[in-house]
């Protein structure tokens, strides 16, 4: 008996000292608050930079509400095991950075640690950041302490215990943080490495497109092999990429400046505001980050023949646009494709998609032919169901693709049936097993209470009484 | 086949692949809903499918067996207008008129579910739908009135 609880003794005191030296381990200091920089003490060049680099560090796409405030933060990030809430990056100094000091600002960038001192949860990608230059942490933080300040405090985070506890994520860290600098390959030339730098420090590319372990980190043997973000699949960008057409330097660089590709078709969910963040990036910086994807995807086979006859009858929709341009739908009993028969979801697809599909206009103003989609051959049903429910809406001013949605018109049985036809006459893959999930997912999503239209006090209701 | 518009069933013969819009209009006569874009990206032709809006010309018929369809016709008559209808012609919310019956459509499903939505809830969900004429605000004007004939008439009823 003595024993015994001697043991529990021992063990509890081995808990508490190994609690202790944890916490110290994990220890950062506050960084004292300074007073706001003025606007006129920073460089304007450097704001500039800064600009650019945060389009490719896409912060406003966490940072800043669909109609939010820029850089004001409050947008909920659904991870596996919660949702964690974007921070005000704007600079007030009570709810932004506008007390931050530059060191400060680059520990959290690097280190993921806050100015106070409480660790940061890495769906804020410092694992990624940690790669940035001392130039280019300068350069954004020039960028961000000249906008508008915004007062907006973010909601709390959904955690559960533990991990609401932030010093957790210093264990997290020293398991998946390898702190930067980027080391350039000497082996490789300056394209390259910019574009290596770029992709895997700011861009985090990965943080979409490498798949997550069990305690969310990239796994990095299965670097770019895809992954998943916010409901949609993020595609492999490395050999086992989907594209029926091989990626090209050339097809990469249009699709990441203009959001679509006519071999390849259109950025859509998170990656469509990527793209539209490209769009304002400098050509140099996109070029490299394109030679870096090319070679990462490596260079496969030439497409398969049924893949080329397609591309022939994209390269002739192109051709045929001007004479079509008048023409805003195709007849439905001219269309082609006399399969459908007794499948329910070829009917489907002729009757509803194949006039923009397969119709006389190329992309973007015609919709992708499915052969080519890297959507029909991708590993998930996800984006398929994503796109075939709520369409390709207008993004506020943005020059984007459109497509109409059907999440009214179709129940889930007829979305199904469609996307088995699709998959298995456009593509020689095996069959999707993940088509019903899918439609539960984005159906619940799509019921779920968007966080922008509450209805609002200040209702202008002049014949309200 | 058969559709069942505004509560009828109606024996349509057409071919599946043939939009909703032009079996309303070409074969049933209902010529509420608006040719627009034929895309699905001005609204004009909107009509509920199951009291959800659905853009009717790119919506095949194919994918409405037993669903219950509802066109402009179907919720009131000159003599007697739904409130939404009596809400439009009070505000004298049309200009040319041509977006009217999508926008009615439109406004209809959400105050369906909704009666009480705010304003910047209604402005949300009739983006979709555009004007040309630049009515908007009459637009917004009526669809606030149609709340408050949808509240008077309940309350009407419970007193």
């Amino acid at each position: 008996m003595r024993g015994f609880v001697r043991s529990v003794f021992f063990l509890c005191l081995l808990l508490i000292v190994g609690i202790a030296v944890y916490a110290i381990f994990s220890y950062e200091p506050p960084l004292g608050p300074i007073p706001p920089p003025q606007r006129e003490s920073f460089d304007q060049t450097q704001v500039k930079r800064g600009a650019e680099l945060a389009a490719i560090g896409s912060c406003g796409v966490c940072h800043t509400a669909p109609s939010g405030r820029e850089f004001a933060g409050g947008v909920g990030l659904p991870t596996p095991f919660g949702a964690i809430y974007s921070t005000n990056i704007t600079p007030d100094p009570e709810t932004g950075i506008g007390n931050w000091s530059l060191a400060a600002f680059q520990r959290a960038l690097r280190r993921g640690v806050r100015r106070d001192g409480a660790y940061l949860y890495p769906a804020f990608p410092y694992d990624h950041f940690t790669l940035v230059s001392d130039d280019d942490a300068k350069a954004l933080y020039a960028f961000l302490m000249t906008r508008e300040p915004v007062r907006a405090t973010a909601p709390a985070n959904q955690l559960p215990f533990p991990l609401n506890v932030r010093l957790v994520m210093s264990g997290w860290n020293l398991l998946f943080l390898k702190p930067g600098p980027y080391q350039p390959d000497p082996a490789r030339d300056d394209a390259y490495n910019r574009g290596a730098y770029l992709a895997e420090g700011l861009g985090h590319c990965g943080s979409c497109h490498t798949p997550r372990n069990v305690l969310g980190a990239e796994k990095t043997s299965e670097k770019f092999a895809g992954g998943e973000a916010e409901g949609w699949s993020a595609y492999a960008i490395n050999a086992s990429s989907p594209a029926p057409v091989p990626w090209t330097e050339e097809t990469l660089l249009q699709y990441l400046s203009h959001g679509f590709n006519a071999d390849h078709g259109v950025a859509r969910g998170p990656m469509l505001e990527v793209a539209s963040n490209l769009g304002a990036v400098p050509n140099d910086d996109l070029h490299a980050l394109a030679t870096y994807i090319a070679a990462q995807i490596g260079r496969p086979a030439a497409p398969t023949p049924q893949v080329a006859k397609q591309l022939e009858a994209q390269g002739a929709r192109g051709k045929t646009v001007a004479a079509a341009s008048a023409d805003s739908q195709a007849d439905p009993s001219q269309r082609r494709d006399a399969t459908a028969g007794d499948d329910e979801g070829a009917l489907i697809y002729t009757a509803t998609c194949s006039g923009c599909h397969q119709g006389p206009r190329a992309a973007p103003f015609g919709g992708i032919d499915f052969a080519l989609s890297s959507n029909i051959n991708g590993p998930s049903a996800k984006n398929l169901v994503n796109v075939v429910l709520n369409g390709l809406p207008a993004a506020g001013s943005k020059r984007t693709p459109i497509m109409p949605g059907f999440a009214n018109a179709m129940d889930d049985r007829q979305v199904a049936a469609l996307a088995r036809y699709l998959r298995g006459h456009f593509t020689d893959k095996p069959a999707w097993t993940d088509i019903e999930s899918s439609l539960n997912d984005a159906r619940a999503a799509l019921r779920a209470p968007k966080p922008n239209s509450a209805p609002s006090s200040g209702s202008a209701s002049p014949d309200a009484s | 086949m058969k559709l069942n518009v505004n509560n009828a069933q109606h024996d349509v013969d057409a071919d599946p692949r043939t939009p909703l819009l032009y079996v309303l209009r070409g074969d049933l006569k209902l010529n509420a809903a608006k040719f627009g874009c034929g895309l699905g990206q001005c609204g004009a032709c909107t009509v509920l499918v199951n009291g959800e809006p659905v853009f009717s010309c790119v919506t095949p018929i194919a994918l409405l067996e037993g669903k219950e369809i509802t066109t402009l016709e179907g919720l009131g008559t000159e003599e007697k207008p739904a409130p939404i209808q009596q809400a439009f012609i009070e505000s004298q919310a049309a200009q040319c008129g041509y977006c009217i019956p999508g926008m009615m459509m439109r406004a209809q499903a959400l105050l369906q579910k909704n009666p009480h939505a705010g304003d910047a809830e209604i402005r949300a969900w009739l983006e979709p739908n555009l004007c040309r004429c630049g009515s908007h605000m009459r637009i917004l004007r009526a669809i606030h009135r149609a709340q408050h004939i949808i509240r008077t008439a309940q309350r009407g009823e419970a007193g």
